[in-house]
């Protein structure tokens, strides 16, 4: 590898497109395609008496009106259930359009197109569905009471049981020198991405060929959904992301009713339609996640080393289950995070609830799990009196301890076998980072000034990347431009300078010269999609291994024409050269086309390809049996198991006791992705992260009512910390190489957001000295907890050895 | 979230503006800066047949500060307000509390009379315009008339203006000598509607005595109050006032209600942290102008 570029923080080259008005988003296509508007459930339960549409008859500009009896073939079966598991004994999914009966507000019952929005809205307006109202199951509690049922056929409201043990856990928490117990809760948050969901459908009636376009995480799989419900063959229909502003999870999930109707509508009425989400439709018909219950019991010894754990989850899944119980299964599987547990039993209750669906937000399940174990650690360091960061040390995963079997089963069905980590080193660096051992002086020095100060800290492991699968193509042209694709998609992760910057570095190219294209089935149409801290991980070994193939092809054509052996070929710069021996080199173009032989030339380059331009070798044919025409390759990535980052964050919060105000005034994050293909990219996926976890920790939840309502579906009621509320981030980097893949890489992207919510509490029960058993908290809750009889709480001081 | 069908109006003269309004009778709506109405109609949560753009209107962008008051027309942005500083120079009120209202964006588009018609309890202006004793001058096809805050305030979202009429101007009277303000939120997030604000006014005799002490509060009523402190402090030194107390009291006058975002008992604890923080910053600049003007 000459053109270094592996580990440099280039800048991300998609910016200058994107920030300035450059983009191509779903609602930048199709300026004259007709526009799709929904009538949306008022009612959380409820059945669907009469659908009315005559007063939307006469709307100048109406074009077409469906409910669910339009809905033929597969299109009025359910949404399908898109990760089965044998635990999930009762999956639930909606159909594209309401049949009987809503299961939450926001429920799709009537699809209007019109000629735009405006007037589909109007048209909407004016349709008049009644409703028979059924009782409302709104949280966890009340689905567990399952006084009411959300679906009639499951009384008890559980969608599924899930059950990990590595060991029988009620022996060893009766030989336990010290057990506690406890309660805690979490509170839904959402991913909200800036653009919403958005899909544009054109039907090709000369082709009988359907093109979409979606905001999507998974263009691959939503096409085979399409060809799938609306019958057609999987190449009569294209599906391509265009730049998409954001997903965070939420755009995983498909297809989304929107995803088949609107392709459904522009077949049937032959003409381009449009549906761009707002943002009171995501609030209310997207998908939500994070709420839980969790009973914990732990037993520990007298040095405060966990001898067994058990935990009971009641996971709130809404209304239906489409995406299975991956969450259920990630926070069981996660919650263990750094430590050594010798017995560990996990049930988590799926339950269903009147409400949006739960389905992957960044983090999917981990902050919940990190909240759990790390709240645990806290409450035995107190009962200890030991210092919380001690603690963690006396249970950390040691150094000689990998690759380490948690004896568990992820969510790709492979055990949670950790392949690399220095999980010691990550907390060392966080105390330097924070200066932890000298906390005492800051606390007094913030008392002098009449403010509370504390501080708190959370460690984590991330299994990313998980399989099955991706893959890459990396074409050189004539011109000298490489062509990479992959089929998973890009939500602003800085795919086109990474993946760029993995197959400059592998070829020897300038990095001007790579052009990336993601998430078109048309260049490439096998993928899995982008979600679990994955698409560095896989596509990033796919396409390094794809340019590995055309550099072993370009070596191999150059070595005939150079008159040399390809091992003493190297490429740098677009170059191919005899090593050390300058001018005896031929440009990488020159060889792409000297790969493709050619009868006609159609340009100057094009001629020395062709079969009169020079000698050949008379004995062979042109393309040897087994090569192919052309200096591309494609390869794919395919893990044995996911690889396990890590982490280590603290958080340090000032709390004004004249109005319980909360600033987190410093954040610091020691963090291991395993080796860093770009550092400022993988920085800014942690700020990213870390204003996310404050969000979800001070500011974000959905206030359902007793109804089923959502009361805060606006930004101005949903609090999303602005750029004024997230505090500065330091962050040092620590980097285990995975075993596990060629490039020896972990994934970055949910890192950040995970201890969030359990380092804050900590910080802010260090500070109060009461005991937080519920996230996020609010200024008025806090003033509320202070008043109450809840627990009052003593750390140790930071740095104090038992 | 498109709105419902209206028809759009943009006069150049008042009286055109109100033969508009008269002739769509209470369908019309009078739109200036939009940042509060435009969102309603986006939602549907509002309908009107017609909407009266009054930013072609003339002379309804001028600040006009004077000896006795400020004067801030119809179309004055808060941006604009906010840098006035002739207008700060007379009523120190008015940039200290648009620098609270939402964000430079919106602060550069929402328009402070606009603000005041609006009524919102939540809003920055209404409370100062009723802290400051102020009113508003009001076209009807009548005539031009003067209502004063407290006539003006109805409800949350409600004022005594009905019927065809533009609201032209508000008018802030100047703060009295040896007097000082400040104004201070508390609010979710930087530039959210606070979840509860304080205006304060405190006057001193030339002993430096506080003589008066005055307190407007955001989001913790139905319609602006303003609330006389005098009692907890009148009398006192500015330097040994139980600013305290005049919080104390305060936090037992007002009825706040609990929302989302606090409740009533929490909003209550602000007034009187937020009051007693304000009163001895007024307290000081009272002193100040007092000593000054010697």
């Amino acid at each position: 590898m000459t053109t270094k570029l592996f580990g440099e923080p280039v800048r991300r080259r998609e910016d200058a497109r994107l920030i300035t008005g450059q983009g191509r988003y779903l609602d930048d296509i199709g300026a004259d395609a007709y526009a799709a508007a929904f009538v949306r459930s008022p009612y959380a339960h409820a059945r669907v008496v009469d659908i009315d549409v005559t007063g939307a008859l006469d709307v100048e500009g109406l074009l077409a009106i469906y409910t669910y009896e339009d809905l033929t073939g597969p299109l009025a079966e359910p949404l399908p259930v898109l990760i089965p598991h044998p635990q999930l004994t009762h999956p639930r999914t909606g159909y594209p359009l309401a049949k009987d009966v809503v299961q939450h507000v926001g429920e799709a019952v009537v699809m209007v197109v019109a000629t735009d929005r405006y007037v589909a809205e109007d048209a909407a307006a004016l349709i008049a569905v009644s409703y028979e109202e059924l009782p409302v199951v709104v949280g966890v509690d009340a689905a567990r009471a399952a006084t009411h049922a959300v679906h009639d056929d499951v009384p008890d409201n559980v969608a599924a049981r899930h059950h990990q043990e590595t060991g029988d856990v009620e022996p060893a928490l009766a030989a336990s020198t010290h057990t506690i117990s406890f309660t805690q809760y979490v509170e839904r948050s959402a991913s909200m991405p800036m653009e919403g969901k958005g899909v544009h459908a054109r039907w090709d009636a000369d082709d009988q060929a359907l093109r979409v376009y979606t905001s999507t995480q998974a263009s691959t799989s939503v096409r085979a959904a399409i060809a799938a419900k609306l019958q057609l063959s999987l190449e009569k229909v294209e599906v391509i992301a265009p730049d998409v502003g954001g997903g965070f999870g939420v755009k995983i999930v498909h297809p989304w009713p929107e995803e088949l109707l609107v392709p459904m509508a522009a077949r049937l009425l032959g003409h381009e339609v449009k549906w761009t989400e707002d943002r009171r439709e995501h609030f209310i018909s997207s998908a939500h996640e994070r709420q839980q219950r969790q009973e914990i019991t732990v037993g520990y010894d007298e040095d405060g080393r966990i001898t067994a754990l058990d935990v009971h989850i009641w996971h709130d899944n809404g209304a239906y289950t489409p995406y299975g119980i991956i969450i259920p299964i990630v926070t069981a599987t996660q919650l263990v995070g750094p430590y050594a547990i010798p017995v560990y039993r996990v049930r988590v209750d799926s339950v269903f609830t009147n409400t949006v669906i739960v389905t992957p937000y960044r983090g999917a399940g981990r902050p919940q799990g990190c909240f759990a174990m790390e709240r645990t650690m806290d409450r035995i360091a107190q009962e200890r009196g030991l210092d919380r960061a001690e603690v963690r040390m006396r249970n950390l995963i040691q150094g000689d301890q990998f690759p380490y079997d948690q004896h568990l089963t992820f969510q790709d069905g492979r055990p949670v076998i950790y392949d690399s980590g220095d999980y010691p080193g990550l907390m060392a660096k966080l105390k330097a980072l924070v200066d932890w051992d000298s906390f005492a002086e800051r606390r007094a020095e913030a008392t002098a000034r009449g403010r509370m100060l504390g501080i708190g800290m959370a460690m984590y492991v991330e299994g990313t990347g998980p399989g099955p699968y991706e893959g890459g193509h990396v074409q050189v042209l004539g011109s000298g431009k490489v062509l990479v694709s992959t089929g998973l998609t890009s939500q602003g992760q800085g795919h086109e300078t990474v993946f760029a910057q993995l197959v400059a570095s592998e070829l020897g190219v300038p990095m001007e010269d790579v052009e990336v294209t993601t998430g078109d089935t048309r260049r490439f149409g096998y993928a899995v999609g982008t979600f679990a801290s994955r698409a560095a991980v896989m596509s990033g070994n796919a396409v390094a291994l794809a340019a590995r193939g055309v550099r072993e092809k370009a070596l191999r054509i150059a070595a005939e024409v150079l008159e040399a052996s390809p091992e003493d070929l190297e490429i740098d710069e677009g170059l191919v050269q005899v090593k050390g021996v300058p001018g005896a080199s031929i440009p990488l173009r020159t060889v792409a086309v000297l790969s493709n032989p050619l009868r006609y030339a159609f340009d100057e380059a094009a001629k020395q390809a062709t079969q009169f331009a020079g000698p050949g070798d008379d004995s062979k044919p042109p393309v040897a049996v087994g090569d192919a025409p052309g200096l591309e390759h494609t390869d794919y990535y395919s893990p044995i198991r996911s690889t396990f980052a890590s982490g280590a964050h603290a958080a340090v919060v000032e709390i004004d006791p004249s109005t319980w105000e909360i600033d987190v005034v410093q954040y610091a994050v020691v963090h291991d992705c395993g080796n860093v293909v770009n550092p400022m990219i993988v920085e800014g996926q942690v700020h990213g992260g870390v204003a996310q976890g404050v969000g979800g920790a001070l500011y974000e939840r959905m206030a359902y009512d007793s109804d089923g309502q959502l009361q805060n579906a606006s930004f101005m009621d949903f609090l999303m910390p602005y750029a004024s509320e997230v505090p500065p981030v330091v962050i040092d980097h620590q980097e285990t190489a995975s075993p596990l893949n060629p490039l020896g890489i972990k994934g970055a992207g949910e890192a950040g957001v995970i201890p969030g919510s359990a380092a804050i509490a900590s910080a802010i029960e260090d500070a109060v000295g009461r005991r937080i058993a519920t996230m996020p908290i609010s200024p008025t809750e806090l003033y509320d907890l202070v008043r109450s009889s809840a627990d009052p709480v003593t750390n140790s001081q930071t740095g104090a050895m038992a | 979230m498109k709105p419902a069908p209206f028809a759009y109006a943009d006069p150049t003269t008042v009286e055109e503006a109100l033969d508009v309004l008269t002739a769509e009778g209470e369908g019309a709506k009078v739109l200036a800066g939009g940042q509060s109405l435009l969102p309603l109609l986006s939602m549907r949560l509002a309908a009107p047949t017609t909407l009266v753009d009054i930013n072609r209107l003339p002379g309804l962008d001028r600040i006009e500060a004077g000896p006795n008051g400020v004067r801030v027309g119809a179309l004055v942005r808060h941006a604009a307000l906010l840098a006035s500083a002739e207008a700060a120079a007379v009523q120190p009120l008015l940039g200290r509390a648009t620098a609270n209202v939402a964000h430079p964006a919106i602060r550069n588009r929402g328009t402070t009379v606009g603000s005041i018609a609006h009524a919102d309890p939540s809003g920055e202006m209404t409370s100062v315009l009723a802290l400051t004793d102020g009113s508003v001058t009001v076209a009807t096809p009548g005539g031009r008339s003067t209502i004063g805050w407290r006539d003006l305030f109805v409800g949350p979202l409600e004022t005594s203006v009905h019927g065809p009429a533009v609201v032209l101007d508000a008018f802030f009277p100047a703060l009295p000598a040896r007097s000082g303000t400040a104004f201070a939120e508390v609010a979710r997030r930087k530039g959210d509607y606070a979840v509860c604000g304080a205006g304060v006014v405190v006057t001193v005799d030339d002993d430096l005595r506080v003589t008066a002490a005055r307190a407007a509060y955001l989001s913790v009523g139905l319609v602006p109050e303003v609330h006389d402190l005098s009692g907890a402090v009148a009398g006192k030194p500015v330097d040994s006032a139980d600013w305290a107390a005049a919080g104390a009291l305060a936090s037992g006058l007002v009825d706040p209600d609990g929302d989302l975002h606090a409740s009533a008992d929490y909003r209550r604890l602000l007034v009187a942290t937020l009051t007693e923080r304000t009163l001895a910053d007024a307290g000081a600049e009272a002193v100040a102008r007092a000593l000054e003007a010697s």
